[in-house]
């Protein structure tokens, strides 16, 4: 049944406050039926919240109006809004981890047969549901915990779309995923906009994904709206200016930093199963970058180098001389410092402050006989809340109330402040907008300026080859090619990293 | 490069600075109701300042296993053997407490000529003992806190059964019996010991970087373990200092009572974790809990059950009574915390 309007959401004054921070002001977005509309702004700008308002996860402020379909939508629960045809794909991915895939995509609408759940049922109608999106990799009995980060995504928007929604939101579905798979879900998304009419929001800060896809763009800034235009008629420049309110000339500025001796060596590192032979050099001042299809076996690398996982083979040379480490504890004390990929697993401290988070791993500096100097502390702390302009008003605050950007920033911080010597980052700006993106590169940049040595795993190829002095690329376990700054191209890039180059 | 902050602060609704204070100093003014409900109940009586102590007195020992246990519970963790380990101090340190002398004034025993020094090291170290076993299974073979120190809770009994062949052991001498009976400065020492581990936990847990590190084992252990926390040194740590605690309240208790029983302690285990819960520990996402919000919990307990003594009210509707404190006061901290 549908009604007879245009549009399949429209939002009217929209605000949305919580203690000590208004989120949203007054903000109106209208997005037709049968389009792909993006929603577009910096970390903090408010689209997240925006979106978590329409499908209920929270009650917008009184005085707005919320319409799904011409009738007035406010749900209270996820549960109201899957019912009206509203669905949602977050950006914190929360799968139930023992659960099977179908199980986990059929959570509360299982099969029945009579009183029992009718497992079979499930597991066919998953399967026919990846049949009909074309996903092949993936098994519907496959326990969760067992998949990688991409696949989860996988499943998530699977699920998302096996509702019949009449709108889907997807809040940066493509953060975790391949080029190939998003060209998959891009198709997957035409399709449904083609034949059953689907509309979808896409929150996004990839600018190439944007133009690919999308209809019509709206852009947030600050909690408040700024303006809707047709992809057609928007150019990358002009979102920019609207998301920042400035002009950015620059995306990737990696400067020129001396590059000096070796500082650590690592050959023929080896975990069984998960990587082969791996071998490197990383030199003072350099950026040395690693690319590489998903799973290609990059962070486990860096893990297993950090000492968070064993290596079964393989030896590491700082400054010349051979180091054992065998924990994290160890990795710090000859400097090094790594910021994982998954920032709410084993990044962040959720329960905890910006201030506990951002200190935990230098606290020693700021300690006289075990107890914490306070004044010395807060000053670093308020210093790199300065540098990296993170969003908050007070350092007391949780951590878990921050946007994904500044959450990641405040993990920047974390590792700024070990004062590092060799600094690994893993994703570093995955889920980040434009204005931290630059930022972040340009922190980078200085630090390798520093005389620091940087590892970078970034599956982002316009980010690596912006920011890398060399790029080593990595497929399935192996590192299949070496490419230096001058030499590098997309075309190159993916030759190594799917394993089809031949010299 | 300058840049607004993002959002901006909204001034506070009147709703919203009452919910703040709530939020803060809550737990102590629902203290403060409870024992004007309690003074007004019992025509008064409960306000006396020889029943106010005695209120304090008698959860001191509670309240020493609370802060141990709070600091457990803030890493994910738990700890059943509180109990039964204060008992085992008790009658350890009981044992070598008694100078008991013959008519000319000769010491009987070998035993009864040791310092007082002597029954307190060991009564905690017993403790320690016990708590670094805990800890150090814990830390090293993964085992859960729950079964470990469920183990250790049957053990500990066990060992004081056999420390003691059964029977209590009294006749201590003045020095010790001053732990638990004596006065300093006009306070009584059970209390005095009470506070001064209080403050004590508070300062390590909030001005110390192991303090730190505690939190943030709890927050999220594998991050800890990435940022270089040593982990493993925590839990050892964290759980011989708990039960070193039940080893204090041990030592106390048998000082108070002159005897060193046994069978002391028996559910001291469970009142500590509920004084931990309705002072604002979570028990279900670690890095959340204050010792000071513990000993708060364990007065609202203690209050109430004296209260409902002077009442005259049947000790078994009391534990009636006291489990729907308990689990209505994670309800209301849950409300809050949603907010």
């Amino acid at each position: 049944m549908s009604n007879n309007t245009e549009y399949i959401l429209e939002l009217e004054n929209v605000s949305k406050s919580f203690p000590g921070v208004q989120a949203l002001k007054d903000v109106s977005l209208k997005v037709r039926k049968g389009t792909v509309h993006a929603l577009m702004g910096e970390n903090g700008a408010g689209k997240s919240t925006l979106m978590k308002i329409v499908v209920g996860v929270y009650t917008a402020d009184p005085g707005g109006t919320i319409k799904i379909d011409g009738e007035p939508a406010n749900y209270k629960n996820i549960g109201a809004s899957i019912k009206h045809g509203v669905s949602m794909i977050f950006q914190e991915l929360n799968p139930i981890p023992y659960m099977t895939v179908a199980e986990n995509i059929y959570l509360n609408r299982e099969p029945r047969k009579g009183l029992f759940v009718d497992f079979k049922q499930m597991i066919t109608d998953t399967q026919a549901l990846f049949d009909s999106l074309g996903i092949h990799n993936i098994s519907p009995t496959e326990k969760v915990y067992q998949l990688t980060v991409a696949k989860k995504q996988m499943v998530e928007i699977a699920k998302a779309i096996s509702y019949n929604s009449k709108l889907i939101i997807m809040d940066e579905p493509t953060s975790a995923i391949t080029d190939k798979e998003v060209d998959h879900l891009f198709q997957m998304v035409r399709t449904l906009k083609k034949e059953k009419n689907v509309a979808f929001i896409f929150i996004t800060h990839k600018m190439d994904e944007v133009f690919q896809i999308t209809d019509e763009i709206t852009v947030l800034r600050d909690g408040q709206y700024v303006g809707t235009d047709l992809a057609a008629n928007s150019s990358r420049d002009k979102l920019i200016a609207w998301m920042v309110g400035r002009e950015i000339t620059q995306m990737f500025p990696k400067e020129e930093a001396e590059i000096g001796e070796v500082i650590m060596s690592c050959r023929g590192l080896t975990r069984n199963g998960v990587f082969k032979d791996v071998s490197f050099d990383l030199k003072r001042g350099e950026i040395l970058g690693f690319a590489g299809l998903m799973g290609a076996g990059r962070t486990e690398v860096m893990e297993a180098i950090f000492g968070y996982t064993k290596l079964d083979a393989g030896e590491i040379f700082i400054h010349g001389k051979k180091v054992n480490i065998a924990m994290p504890r160890d990795a710090l004390k000859y400097r090094m410092a790594l910021l994982t990929e998954d920032r709410k697993g084993t990044g962040c401290f959720l329960p905890l402050s910006i201030r506990d988070n951002m200190t935990v791993a230098s606290i020693g500096d700021y300690t006289k006989s075990g107890f914490i100097r306070k004044k010395a502390m807060e000053k670093v702390c308020l210093e790199q809340k300065e540098k990296l302009a993170i969003k908050t008003p007070s350092m007391n605050q949780l951590i878990k109330n921050l946007s994904g950007g500044n959450q990641q920033k405040v993990l920047v911080a974390r590792w700024l402040m070990t004062n590092p010597e060799i600094l690994i980052v893993d994703e570093p700006t995955r889920g980040i907008d434009v204005g931290a993106k630059a930022e972040i590169h340009r922190l980078l940049s200085m630090m390798a300026k520093e005389g620091r040595a940087i590892i970078m795993i970034s599956s982002e190829l316009p980010e690596v080859m912006g920011m890398s002095d060399r790029i080593m690329v990595m497929h399935e376990g192996k590192i299949t090619g070496e490419v230096s700054r001058k030499d590098a191209n997309q075309t190159l890039i993916m030759k190594f990293a799917t394993n089809t180059y031949v010299s | 490069m300058a840049k607004n902050d993002s959002a901006e602060a909204v001034k506070k609704t009147s709703k919203e600075v009452w919910s703040d204070i709530f939020n803060k100093y809550g737990i102590i003014i629902i203290l403060f109701l409870i024992a004007a409900l309690m003074s007004v109940a019992t025509g008064g009586t409960f306000l006396k300042p020889i029943n106010l102590m005695n209120v304090i007195r008698q959860i001191s020992f509670i309240g020493l296993i609370g802060i141990g246990v709070t600091v457990i519970i803030i890493t994910t963790g738990i700890d059943l053997s509180s109990g039964s380990v204060l008992a085992l101090a008790s009658v350890v340190a009981a044992t070598f407490a008694h100078p008991v002398k013959d008519a000319a004034g000769q010491y009987i025993d070998a035993i009864g000529q040791y310092p007082l020094i002597v029954p307190i090291f060991l009564g905690l170290a017993v403790g320690a003992i016990a708590g670094i076993i805990n800890g150090l299974i814990i830390a090293y073979f993964e085992l859960p806190p729950f079964i470990v120190t469920l183990g250790m809770m049957t053990a500990a009994r066990g060992a004081a059964f056999l420390v003691t062949g059964g029977k209590p052991i009294g006749n201590f001498s003045d020095g010790f019996n001053f732990l638990g009976a004596g006065f300093f400065l006009g306070v009584p020492m059970p209390i005095l010991l009470l506070l001064i581990m209080t403050i004590f936990s508070y300062i390590i847990l909030n001005r110390t970087k192991f303090g730190r590190h505690i939190y943030a084992l709890g927050g999220n252990e594998q991050a800890a373990i990435i940022s270089g926390v040593n982990v493993k040194l925590i839990k050892i740590v964290v759980y011989g200092y708990a039960s070193m605690l039940s080893g204090l309240a041990g030592i106390s208790l048998a000082a108070r009572i002159e005897s060193g029983q046994p069978s002391a302690g028996l559910g001291f285990e469970l009142d500590a974790i509920a004084a931990a819960v309705i002072g604002g520990t979570s028990q279900s996402t670690g890095g959340i809990g204050t010792v000071q919000g513990t000993i708060v919990g364990a007065l609202i307990i203690g209050v109430i059950n004296n209260g409902m003594t002077l009442m005259g009210v049947n000790s078994y509707w009391q534990q009636i009574v006291k489990a729907i404190i308990i689990v209505g006061a994670v309800l209301l901290d849950k409300r809050r915390r949603k907010s």
